[in-house]
């Protein structure tokens, strides 16, 4: 099963992926954003996910982040991660790719 | 289960006896009020919604709204963790709103974590951390309200009375 959802952008020059929880107001801030900006990204929603996969996207969450908290944006495997919604920090990595 | 309109005045009310004020971003503020309701749907309880629930009431009791770290991060960061409750400040000056860290103690999230999905039991809560060992208890010296946190409230959410009227409770003597 694979529970990441991508939404599609023209800007796709960056990977990124947002692990996200589904009732969080700051999480759909960043979804809004990376739309709004045109940005390729995949999502999960961490708290929609259950048993063995559950598992193993928790870990690479931790990875990045080991509060595990959400928002958490990672940009190009790890090359860049910002943990909360953070607005100009979101514009100035992914903003200017030309 | 209470609906978005209920959980709303639910939310007005626990800020406005305790003298917060909820979120000044209309957008955000509408999120917070939808994912409470949707975690109580889900869980039986409001929980968190910038949080991840285990689904196990005793280890969701501490992120369930208003949570037990709320009072400390609108005194220190002038907004709870989720933005739902804020301060007179950052009522004024919603530019002020943003991420702040997490209260919410590791070893605590860790134990929800491990459990999530196992449903509620005698072992469970047995083994359920213990986040307010030291805690510091407060009364009120115009009502005797008493309540258990790191600082007084900033307003008893009795008899009105401010923090200045509060003083530490050593215990019945």
């Amino acid at each position: 099963m694979n529970s990441t959802t991508k939404v599609e952008g023209s800007n796709d020059e960056r990977d990124v992926k947002v692990f996200t929880i589904s009732t969080c107001g700051w999480c759909k801030k960043v979804k809004k954003m990376l739309k709004e900006m045109d940005v390729e990204y995949h999502y999960v929603d961490i708290d929609q996910l259950e048993g063995e996969e559950s598992k193993r996207i928790k870990e690479e969450l931790e990875d990045y982040n080991p509060k595990k908290s959400c928002p958490t944006m990672v940009i190009d495997d790890g090359e860049h991660v910002i943990i909360g919604y953070k607005e100009e920090e979101i514009k100035e990595v992914l903003g200017d790719e030309e | 289960m209470r609906n978005k309109e209920e959980m709303r005045e639910y939310v007005e009310k626990d800020a406005e006896e305790n003298d917060y004020y909820l979120c000044p971003d209309d957008d955000l503020l509408e999120d917070l009020i939808e994912g409470l309701v949707e975690n109580e749907k889900r869980y039986g309880y409001p929980s968190c919604p910038c949080r991840e629930a285990s689904g196990t009431k005793t280890y969701d009791s501490d992120i369930t709204c208003p949570c037990e770290y709320r009072d400390a991060d609108v005194e220190e960061f002038g907004m709870c963790y989720c933005g739902l409750f804020v301060s007179k400040e950052v009522n004024e000056d919603p530019s002020k709103l943003g991420p702040i860290p997490e209260r919410r103690p590791d070893e605590v999230i860790k134990a929800a974590e491990e459990a999530k999905g196992k449903g509620y039991d005698k072992k469970v809560v047995s083994e359920a951390p213990s986040v307010e060992e030291d805690i510091e208890v407060w009364r009120c010296t115009v009502c005797g309200y008493l309540a258990a946190r790191d600082t007084p409230p900033p307003v008893c959410p009795i008899c009105k009375a401010k923090a200045e009227k509060f003083e530490k409770f050593k215990g019945f003597s």
